[in-house]
């Protein structure tokens, strides 16, 4: 041993690790059983939002520990409020520092594009490794044909509905349609149990609904082209219609001024019968099973169940909240960080976070549909397994530019339902929403 | 009469005063050469807060101001494009919602609390026990850090759990629940009684400073010529609090005008941007959207309103203290 704490031999062996790593990636570390030598200190900031599985973040916290051991450096994870992250993504690029890993939500890869790096190589060795992505993600996270962030889960949602308050208010099923949505809620809301939407400033609830809604009833922001806008249409107006009357006879109308939580303590609260939401009000409950408790003082998770949205008159559609992650350009760990980005996409890391999910979050690839989890889940539960496929993102009919998450970002479409169900004719509604996306999309 | 002191000597109205010996052989140190030069030393000492302001004051004025004229988005440097971010500002409905939204918040903020606070610190002028505590605990308001106090009024506007909504129902005075914050005008007036709630405690304090500054002798006065408590107020009173009054006023003024804290956590600038202010729209525009020369825009069409406040009352301010 010399004055350093080091031999030669040994400092051979690091050094050989070093040079695995840098030649073979993580597969090289694993096979040189040795965490590369990072200069001292060297430490790798992950940025995440605040998951709504709080045992999730606690899994990934522990897992930051393995990683570091891994990876021969000192890998953080924070968590922020889901909010807050757009503005904590601009700061950062714009003062060239910060995080070194950001989570992307939806195809926030287009908006940020010139401060994120290429992770290609990753993504591809992912999708291969697990069968090639979902259809949503080359959209989102793909800039020009090359990757900007590596896909990693995407968040179901579904109507989390009290089957018991609907069975009373007569009905034997979930709705199929939003007539009969209407019709059944309009009763429920009779009842002091209405549906809890919100159509406030959120990134998740209002947007999967508002998007979809207008979809269902054939509406678009633009043509195909991208560069027209088309929403001043009957599709448009017909769906602000619905939802004007959907919102008066059937909805809770504080959920004007609700964000993303609300309507999961409304719910586990019983102030509110059914809710568009990811499975946690049900994961929650089941997990909390002493505290939530229905009118009887029974555990509520047992009266839970999920339900897809209804169809409108031009079909059914989804849009979910899809998660990847993207290393910053300023980032002076782009090696050390794309090394995480593959271990944390190891089979036997990543299914240790997905099955703390329950079916909250899928994967990014068709492969986590067949993991033994959904076997064991709950049948509310197993009709998140196949979420994913088939989603649309903002944007439509058009491709998912950054245009189109300037739309969303402003909530634009979240607003046109908004105003309208506070008094403003469904036509102004629409003809507001249209000038707005006229100056995003042809200005 | 002689004296002679050693060191050197002079003549005086027939003294001989002895001085130091000039020491013209060697020159005088560069250091006591740079002190002795007042401009250089005025330099020298300013230059730190010269620094400090160019750095912290200065460099995100101009910084500001050139991305306002630039098309600046998040990761992109953009070029100049002249006023044109002001008149898509201009041209854009939310923003003349904010704009006007920033005035009606300011204003009747203001006025409730230079109404409320006056009334409290007349109260706390008065002698009773406890005074003491009561002073300190009303600061309370004011000393918790705006984001926790306004959570707390946010759960308790709460559309689904609000106490307030359960008080009132309770009480028989509401039969269905009222949408604090899910109505935009109520949005709005909800966020000038928190503002109000947290200013007050700013506007008492410092007017109650300005009463114990006034005489009771013309009190007692005024009251000998027959004067009543109103007429003592008008009369008295308000004339010799004035300019305090004044200087209070133009600092709410501004931190309301330009108030960011409590609307963001309150209400967001919802339902549907009707209470955004011009500070949380600019936010929301260049921070959260990144783009970054819009939202200089929109913040600096607060600078020339406030400049025009800010004068106009130091004008008025003067010609007081003038008279």
């Amino acid at each position: 041993m010399d004055a350093n704490g080091m031999n030669r031999r040994q400092f051979l062996r690091v050094s050989g690790a070093t040079a695995a790593a840098a030649t073979a990636g993580i597969e090289g570390i694993l096979e040189a059983r040795r965490a590369p030598a990072w200069a001292q200190g060297t430490k790798l900031h992950w940025v995440r939002w605040v998951d709504f599985i709080p045992e999730s973040d606690v899994e990934l916290k522990r897992q930051m520990g393995e990683a570091s051991k891994a990876l021969g450096a000192e890998v953080v994870l924070e968590t922020i409020n889901a909010n807050d992250l757009q503005p904590r993504i601009t700061a950062a690029i714009q003062s060239n520092s910060g995080a070194d890993i950001f989570i992307m939500q939806y195809n926030w890869c287009h908006l940020y594009q010139s401060a994120l790096a290429d992770v290609t190589d990753i993504a591809t060795e992912v999708a291969k490794a697990e069968g090639g992505f979902y259809e949503i993600y080359p959209p989102s996270a793909q800039v020009n044909g090359r990757w900007l962030a590596v896909p990693h889960s995407v968040v179901g949602n579904a109507v989390a509905y009290r089957r018991s308050w609907l069975k009373e208010a007569g009905a034997t099923q979930y709705p199929k349609t939003w007539d009969e949505a209407r019709k059944l809620f309009a009763v429920m809301k009779q009842k002091g149990k209405p549906y809890g939407q919100t159509l406030g400033h959120t990134f998740g609830d209002a947007p999967v609904f508002t998007y979809t809604m207008l979809w269902a009833f054939g509406g678009a922001e633009t043509d195909k082209s991208g560069k027209r806008v088309v929403l001043n249409g009957k599709g448009a107006v017909d769906s602000v219609k619905f939802m004007q009357a959907f919102w008066r006879e059937c909805c809770d109308e504080g959920g004007l001024a609700w964000d993303d939580t609300n309507n999961n303590r409304a719910f586990h609260a019983g102030e509110i019968g059914a809710t568009l939401n990811g499975a946690s009000i049900y994961i929650v409950a089941k997990r909390k099973k002493d505290a939530i408790k229905d009118e009887k003082g029974e555990p509520m998770w047992q009266d839970i169940d999920h339900a897809p949205l209804p169809a409108g008159p031009a079909g059914a559609f989804l849009l979910f909240l899809n998660h990847s992650h993207a290393i910053m350009k300023y980032s002076k760990n782009q090696k050390l960080a794309k090394d995480f980005l593959r271990w944390l996409h190891k089979k036997e890391n990543f299914e240790k976070w997905f099955q703390t999910q329950e079916g909250y979050s899928v994967g990014a690839t068709k492969a986590w549909e067949n993991n033994p989890m959904w076997g064991k889940l709950d049948e509310p539960l197993k009709m998140f397994r196949t979420a994913a496929r088939n989603t649309r993102l903002f944007g439509y009919a058009g491709p998912s530019t950054a245009k189109a998450t300037e739309a969303f970002t402003k909530y634009i479409i979240t607003d046109m339902y908004a105003k309208a169900v506070q008094g403003m004719s469904a036509e102004d509604a629409v003809k507001w929403a249209e000038g707005e996306l006229k100056k995003i999309y042809e200005g | 009469m002689k004296k002679t002191i050693a060191g050197g000597a002079g003549s005086a109205a027939g003294f001989e005063v002895a001085l130091p010996h000039p020491r013209t052989s060697q020159p005088a140190p560069a250091l006591t050469r740079f002190l002795e030069n007042e401009g250089l030393l005025a330099a020298v000492l300013l230059a730190p807060t010269v620094l400090l302001l160019s750095l912290f004051i200065a460099y995100p004025f101009v910084m500001g101001v050139w991305l306002s004229l630039s098309s600046t988005s998040v990761g992109n440097p953009g070029e100049f494009v002249g006023l044109r971010n002001f008149v898509k500002a201009w041209n854009d409905s939310i923003f003349r919602t904010a704009f006007g939204n920033t005035f009606f918040y300011t204003f009747w903020a203001t006025v409730f609390k230079l109404v409320l606070g006056m009334w409290l610190a007349l109260l706390l002028n008065r002698h009773f026990r406890g005074k003491r505590l009561v002073r300190a605990s009303m600061l309370l308001p004011f000393i918790v850090p705006t984001v926790l106090s306004t959570f707390a009024w946010r759960w308790m506007f709460d559309p689904t759990f609000s106490v307030l909504n359960w008080l009132l129902y309770q009480g028989g005075l509401i039969t269905t629940k009222l949408p604090f914050l899910s109505d935009g005008t109520y949005g709005l007036w909800c966020a000038i009684v928190v503002n109000t709630w947290r200013g007050m405690p700013f506007f008492a304090i410092t007017l109650l400073a300005g009463l114990q500054t006034i005489s009771p002798d013309l009190h007692e006065a005024a009251s000998l010529d027959g004067a009543n408590g109103w007429h003592r107020f008008w009369h008295v009173t308000w004339p010799l609090l004035k300019p305090v009054t004044l200087v209070v006023v133009v600092f709410s003024v501004i931190q309301t005008f330009s108030d960011f804290q409590l609307i963001y956590v309150l209400t967001g600038g919802g339902p549907a941007n009707a209470t955004h202010l011009l500070a949380t729209y600019a936010y929301q525009i260049g921070v959260a959207t990144g783009l970054l020369g819009e939202g200089a825009a929109i913040s600096l069409f607060m600078l020339p309103v406030l400049f025009v406040v800010v004068w106009v009352q130091l004008r008025y301010l003067r010609r007081l203290e003038g008279a």
